[in-house]
């Protein structure tokens, strides 16, 4: 058995300390380990965009990562939306707007549309669908989701405070 | 689908790092960006004794211009490619090639010199260094030496490098004076891998003849395929558009074995390839007639 590595890391603005496997996944790692099972695990190709969260504030694929490679990194996933109970403004868009029916690929969207928003506050619909490209749902055909995510940059930018409501990263 | 056991080593030079390739050499495999090396561990299809993890070799991201040219390490993100104003404004056709490459979560983690190494016959990467000339660097027990893009290829996942060495940088140069370019793949989805695809450069003379043109395909065999026999169809000829597709029926002859897949059939690639020169070939005269 290869002995575990210490890593030390921030999750939602929490630090943790752990004793992890080389090979073991951020992925599994955020779920397992972590009990953080909002990261949903997929297709674990980086095809499917399930898994997605932030890493010092850049969407990437927790399934194409190494839980060794986060060690003094600084991480966000779809826990760290909400704030006291609150849903952040792209949660409540998504509901408002039916941008989900199973909800699995949802915390994937959420990340990635988090990234878009926070980089691009006002997206035109070709920045939209670029950004969400790598994000695959079965449920919804897409549409609900394109509405939620321009009413989520409607939501903010009314708050004029775009990591308003979230774990800031 | 999780990965295998490996050991784990984080070096944080590159030296460090070609001192443990050399040790463990046929049992270590270097970790870039993990976006294509993670998929093949997640399905066991390889099984490393050692993973190398590039990641805390800082002197490895760079970005920097050069006589014209542009350097880059080989630890470099596509999206730090992708937003570099540098980039989009004295390389356009790497910034083209950039924004073709999977998505923007893929790009974040992806390095530059991950792809130019891996060889995926269907990447963007390798096919913009063999149509540009780039010079490839790699450091080895040895010492230093680099590699022409060129001779950089030589088979399905497999370039020039001797197993201990690590591809350390790529040195793009600046495409001439009156040069056009294009860069075109065609995919199921947005995103996917390429089934076939087309980075060309064309330059025009000052009497309106193309005086120089570069063809290179992706996607269309085992490593990327430069087309000279199309390249010469078009060379010293008035631009027009029964030039374009001609050399595209040239490019469809000279195709020797394209890959029939689950993705495509050899005959639909061969198709794609003369299509997509064609239109690539259109697109970069007429951007040649742009910036002349």
């Amino acid at each position: 058995m290869t002995p575990p590595r210490p890593i030390r890391l921030t999750v939602n603005g929490v630090s943790y300390e752990a004793a992890v496997e080389p090979r073991t996944t951020l992925v599994d790692f955020l779920r397992q380990e972590l009990g953080l099972t909002g990261t949903h695990v997929g297709c674990e190709q980086g095809a499917c965009g399930a898994c997605t969260i932030l890493l010092n504030g850049q969407a990437v694929r927790s399934c194409l990562m190494l839980a060794v490679q986060a060690d003094g990194a600084e991480v966000m996933t779809v826990e760290g939306l909400s704030r006291d109970g609150q849903l952040h403004p792209l949660q409540q868009a998504f509901m408002e707007e039916h941008g989900l029916q199973c909800g699995f690929c949802t915390p994937g969207f959420l990340m990635s549309a988090y990234e878009l928003l926070r980089q691009h506050p006002q997206p035109t619909d070709d920045e939209i669908k670029e950004a969400l490209g790598g994000n695959l749902c079965r449920c919804t055909g897409y549409m609900a989701i394109l509405k939620s995510v321009r009413l989520a940059a409607t939501k903010l930018s009314a708050a004029h405070d775009p990591g308003a409501g979230g774990t800031k990263t | 689908m999780k990965p295998p056991r490996f050991e784990y080593a984080a070096p944080t030079t590159v030296a460090e790092a070609v001192s443990l390739l050399q040790q463990h050499e046929s049992e270590a495999k270097i970790l870039a960006g993990g976006q294509s090396l993670m998929p093949l561990l997640n399905m066991r299809l390889t099984r490393p004794g050692l993973l190398i993890d590039l990641g805390r070799v800082a002197e490895l991201r760079y970005l920097r211009e050069t006589d014209g040219g542009l350097a880059i390490g080989a630890m470099t993100t596509k999206r730090t490619v992708e937003d570099s104003a540098m980039v989009k404004s004295r390389q356009p056709l790497l910034h083209a090639a950039t924004l073709l490459i999977g998505h923007a979560q893929i790009r974040n983690r992806g390095t530059v010199g991950g792809s130019l190494a891996h060889a995926d016959p269907a990447a963007e990467y390798p096919a913009l260094a063999v149509a540009v000339d780039a010079q490839l660097r790699v450091v080895g027990p040895k010492g230093e030496r680099t590699i022409a893009a060129a001779e950089f290829y030589v088979s399905y996942l497999t370039t020039a490098q001797e197993p201990t060495e690590i591809l350390t940088e790529v040195r793009f140069p600046a495409l001439a004076n009156d040069t056009g370019w294009s860069c075109a793949e065609v995919a199921r989805r947005h995103g996917d891998f390429a089934m076939t695809g087309a980075v060309v450069t064309v330059q025009l003379g000052s009497d309106g003849r193309c005086a120089q043109s570069r063809i290179v395909l992706f996607g269309g065999g085992p490593t990327p395929l430069r087309a000279q026999a199309a390249e010469q169809v078009v060379i010293g000829q008035t631009p027009s558009e029964q030039l374009w597709a001609q050399a595209g029926q040239r490019v469809s002859e000279v195709i020797e074995e394209p890959l029939s897949d689950v993705h495509a059939s050899a005959e639909y690639r061969r198709y794609l390839a003369q299509v997509l020169t064609r239109r690539a070939l259109a697109e970069a005269a007429a951007r040649a007639r742009g910036a002349a």
